[in-house]
């Protein structure tokens, strides 16, 4: 699975970099690491707009692990 | 997990109850079509500490001490108080510097041009395009990789610097305090900066705004720049409440006057209406958020958010005292070319900060 580490960027940097990483590999589930629960806000509403699943995983006081899957 | 002020109905009721309170503290004393304007408040606390000296715009504006603490004690309660910095705090400084010096060619901040257009204001719209020109071209080099780095956790104390600032600065305000004959502090006896609500009612709305923004991360820019980068219209709904309560509340208490001409504290020069807010535009996407936003990160613990919030205070000094600030008898001698320079420098900085591409 794709990785990416976007702790300690402030916003919008994940949705950006996640959003990048949705398009180069079109079909493929990707794990993000952020930090604040704005960024997991955010990463929700992307993964609503461009139809992917998501499940949250509190890794850390306020570091979460997010996968986000492509629907079918 | 998800929480109200996340919703839309969330966003919605922020930004309709800050276009309510905006309108109101203008009923009750604040300058025309500035109930809330993060830049222009700024500008007067670095006036009445004495980094400029325009007797008209100097005075400790109780909102802003408000935004910085209601968010700081509302994200102590909810656990997002959250110490952290380190991402490029020089240049977050000098963006600050610069989104001022555009947003005092226009004469307001995007919370100002909102409300001026709720009351009226024509120019206000070229100010918008400016702003919506500004950001677009951030959006660039965002999409291109652009970034100031990370932020490193801090220690818990370091979060607790800037709303003591905050603090200190309410002290002075009321006590008035004097440290030599004349001032500082400066109060303003007449002009902008001697209009104001009382004190406990502009406190008690900075401290409304700084609660309810923190939640459901209200930000004027970010609205703009997540409809142009990810076609996501969660924040703008929140600014389109704000423009339709204040207009609203501007028709009931008779505050709504339509026009260009003669529109109290605007000029109607288009061309640097519209690059002022360009320059501010641009600033804010590289910095990562509105002023009013930059206040409430700072509140959370944001450290270089507060930089930036530093960077437009001194930046309010200088747009007066090098003669860049606008007036309502239009653009001041070096206000195009301290606009000018001032996208020389967010240019270069939106180039040079982007991720080495991978071969």
């Amino acid at each position: 699975m794709i990785e990416i580490d976007l702790r300690g960027f402030g916003c919008p940097i994940p949705v950006v970099k996640a959003k990048r990483a949705m398009e180069e590999n079109p079909g493929q589930p990707i794990a993000v690491l952020v930090e604040t629960a704005v960024s997991r806000e955010n990463l929700t509403r992307l993964a609503n707009s461009k139809k992917y699943g998501m499940e949250v995983e509190e890794t850390g006081e306020s570091e979460y692990r997010i996968v986000l899957t492509p629907k079918p | 997990m998800k929480h109200f002020f996340s919703s839309r109905t969330g966003i919605v009721l922020t930004g309709g109850a800050i276009g309510i309170i905006a309108s109101l503290l203008q009923y009750l004393g604040n300058p025309p079509n500035m109930g809330i304007c993060v830049a222009c408040m700024e500008r007067d606390i670095a006036g009445a500490i004495g980094l400029h000296r325009a007797g008209v715009v100097q005075y400790i504006r109780p909102e802003i001490i408000g935004f910085v603490l209601g968010a700081f004690f509302i994200s102590l309660i909810v656990k997002e108080h959250k110490p952290r910095g380190g991402s490029a705090p020089l240049i977050r400084f000098f963006l600050g510097v610069f989104a001022m010096i555009g947003a005092l060619v226009f004469l307001g901040c995007p919370w100002r041009a909102l409300l001026r257009l709720a009351g009226g204001d024509g120019n206000a719209i070229v100010g918008l395009l400016g702003l919506t020109a500004g950001i677009s071209i951030g959006v660039y080099f965002l999409s291109s990789g652009y970034n100031l780095g990370r932020a490193q956790p801090q220690k818990p104390f370091s979060g607790w610097v800037f709303p003591a600032f905050m603090l200190g600065l309410f002290l002075l305000l009321i006590f008035k305090v004097s440290f030599a004959e004349g001032g500082p502090i400066f109060f303003s006896q007449k002009g902008p900066g001697a209009m104001h609500a009382a004190v406990w009612i502009s406190l008690a709305a900075g401290l409304i705004v700084g609660i309810i923004a923190q939640r459901s991360r209200f930000c004027t820019m970010g609205a703009i720049r997540d409809v142009v980068l990810v076609r996501d219209f969660h924040l703008i709904s929140g600014v389109a409440a704000l423009l339709v309560a204040a207009f609203a509340m501007n028709l009931v208490l008779g505050q709504f006057k339509m026009g260009f001409e003669g529109q109290p504290i605007a000029h109607t020069d288009h061309l640097w209406n519209f690059l002022g807010m360009v320059l501010a535009g641009l600033a804010f996407v590289l910095a990562g958020g509105c002023p009013g936003r930059q206040l409430f990160l700072s509140g959370e613990g944001d450290l270089d958010a507060g930089i930036f919030a530093l960077g437009m205070i001194v930046g309010g000094g200088i747009a007066h005292n090098f003669a860049m600030a606008s007036s309502p008898k239009g653009v001041a001698a070096f206000g195009p070319a301290s606009v000018i320079f001032g996208l020389v420098f967010c240019l270069v900085i939106g180039y040079a900060m982007r991720d080495k591409v991978k071969a």
